[in-house]
């Protein structure tokens, strides 16, 4: 466990070292991340005054929380190991760290929470910057705040590992931008990007609980700007806990497989 | 199997699944409906042992499955059959203690992180291999000395030159001292003299810490400077395991004359093939086993200013080996 603790000490010393050496890079990727929520919410805001005020109980100010807090848990949680894998299998550039006594997974872990730490401040000014322009009400409860960091941590997890071992079919594929196209666009509707799952007819609503999305983007948000009860609450953790256990089994089944079919082209 | 060996190979196959088809558009839309696949046998049934200390040239043309040889030795790739131990280790099982003690350079491939200075990923390495910081040090120092790195450690790597970079690459996989080192054209793309320097540099580290090697390149130099053992394969397979010396023995029927006689005139044909004539010295080929007869025969003949005789080149005697088993 140490041994482990001093590789993620150096692993963020050489990450933050890197990322430093692109901060026109770091800023590119921030805009990318308040953009897109930024654009839900000036929809919402629009259709919300058209429509009297409200949209499904959701008013102007209640849709600015919610997608402001979206943007920083998106933020927290977003990976981009799927583009990083096809690239990593198809060039090789996977072979020196097979070669290494450590799991690979860890430097990507230490590489996504470094990154994290360096843009956090940034987003949070824009957050603020953004709750001047659209006055957005929360209703924060104690008890959520509390366990807002805890399920953050918990959704950064599922996320991760699900998008990791999803990642992993490079192995077999090698080109695997498709579906990382289709995970997107799945992701981006059930997870509560376009708009809150509360808007949803029940249907969807009932395969967005299923499905691992919602507990890594919308749940946190929901939390944080007091829409759940403490039950609603300890069902989404349940469900988070359920989602990372599978997502490290299928991990551990998926990279043995995939380490087999491994060409190590390239390198 | 013995079990002093380093390393230990017996029957190694791997075989690859490739899709193939026809060049063009139509090929390429039948393709879309039916891949076609073909198997391609990267290593076909290869034996063989290495002791620990030992340094070994691992001989092929392209293709020939050398590298895929050592990626299933490290561990990247699973063999499809035969027996395969490394330090008593399988290697595609990844044991931590395993990949501890062994090393896999690849003259095209880095493991530094490009944005950083050297020393960065040292330090990475450094963690991950679980060095004790005086040990680091004491290694640090050797490898600073030895490759002359003082200048470049704190560079970004980017801004090294190739020749630069390799060095710091070597340091970077040697930083733990490993047992067993699987070198892929370390010297390739270098120029003469940073050739020298990586090639001086593997033979100090094999003499100071014993480590066995397996080395491949294109370069002969490199192979006549450290190797005394070559492993030979083509296709897959296996063509000559032993002695460099006993290679150029074994694969050479001729030797080479070159007689000085300060001009071109005279007709050595009746003596042996003349290869080519510059500035006097004419050059001969003749079969190994007329080399004193002939040597004579000349010495008495003409009035030789000089005369040597010489094995062919060792590039000529593997091109030979290769042409042997194509006949």
């Amino acid at each position: 466990m140490r041994g482990l603790a001093v590789i993620y000490v150096q692993q963020f010393k050489v990450t933050m070292a890197s990322f430093i050496q692109y901060r026109a890079a770091l800023v590119i990727w921030l805009i990318g991340h308040v953009l897109e929520p930024l654009i839900y919410l000036v929809v919402w805001s629009t259709v919300t005054r058209s429509t009297g005020g409200s949209v499904g109980g959701f008013t102007a100010a209640d849709f600015a929380a919610y997608f402001i807090v979206l943007m920083i848990v998106n933020h927290m949680t977003y990976t981009w190991i799927m583009y990083e894998y096809e690239y990593r299998v198809r060039q090789g550039t996977l072979s020196p760290d097979l070669l290494r006594p450590v799991h690979p997974i860890h430097s990507d872990i230490a590489d996504n929470l470094t990154s994290k730490m360096i843009t956090l401040p940034g987003m949070l000014a824009i957050a603020v910057s953004l709750g001047f322009i659209f006055r957005p009400v929360l209703h924060p409860v104690p008890w959520a705040l509390a366990a807002f960091v805890p399920v953050v941590l918990l959704a950064f997890l599922v996320r991760f590992f699900v998008e990791w071992t999803l990642a992993l079919a490079a192995f077999w594929t090698i080109r695997t931008s498709a579906l990382n196209q289709m995970y997107y666009m799945a992701m981006l509707f059930f997870s509560g990007q376009i708009a809150p799952l509360e808007l949803l007819p029940h249907p969807l609503r009932a395969i967005a609980f299923v499905l691992p999305f919602r507990w890594t983007i919308g749940f946190p948000t929901e939390l944080l700007i007091g829409r759940l009860t403490p039950a609603q609450a300890l069902t989404g953790v349940g469900m988070q806990l359920a989602w990372l256990a599978v997502g490290l089994l299928l991990m551990r089944v998926v990279w043995r497989a995939g380490l087999k079919a491994y060409t190590a082209v390239g390198a | 199997m013995a079990t002093s060996s380093a390393v230990q190979i017996r029957d190694l196959h791997k075989t690859y699944i490739v899709p193939e088809r026809e060049g063009g558009v139509r090929a390429a839309l039948a393709s879309l409906v039916r891949r076609r696949k073909q198997e391609v046998r990267a290593v076909d049934g290869i034996s063989f042992d290495l002791s620990p200390g030992e340094i070994v040239g691992f001989l092929g043309p392209n293709g020939a499955g050398k590298t895929t040889t050592l990626k299933m030795l490290s561990g990247l790739l699973h063999p499809t059959a035969g027996e395969l131990k490394v330090l008593g280790y399988v290697p595609w099982k990844r044991d931590r203690d395993f990949l501890r003690q062994i090393t896999l350079v690849m003259g095209q491939r880095n493991q530094l992180v490009w944005d950083i200075p050297p020393i960065d990923s040292f330090d990475l390495n450094r963690a991950v291999y679980r060095v004790p910081p005086a040990d680091y040090r004491r290694t640090l120092d050797e490898l600073t000395e030895l490759l002359e790195l003082g200048p470049l450690l704190k560079k970004p790597v980017r801004n090294l030159s190739l020749g630069e970079r390799m060095k710091c690459e070597m340091a970077a996989a040697l930083l733990h001292r490993p047992q067993v080192v699987f070198l892929d054209e370390p010297t390739i793309g270098l120029d003469v003299t940073m050739q020298r320097r990586i090639r001086g540099f593997i033979a100090e580290y094999n003499r100071r810490h014993g480590a066995t090697v397996l080395l491949t390149s294109h370069y002969m130099a490199d192979v006549v400077a450290l190797c005394r053992r070559v492993i030979i394969i083509h296709h897959g397979r296996l063509l000559f395991d032993g002695d460099l010396a006993n290679l150029v023995e074994r694969f050479t029927a001729h030797k080479t004359i070159v007689v000085a006689l300060g001009d071109c005139g005279a007709d050595l044909s009746s003596y042996g093939e003349v290869v080519s004539c510059t500035d006097g010295n004419v050059t001969l080929r003749v079969p190994k086993a007329e080399t004193a007869r002939v040597t004579g025969r000349l010495l008495a003949d003409f009035p030789v200013m000089d005369l040597t005789v010489e094995d062919p080149p060792i590039e000529e005697v593997i091109d030979r080996v290769f042409r042997e088993e194509h006949s």
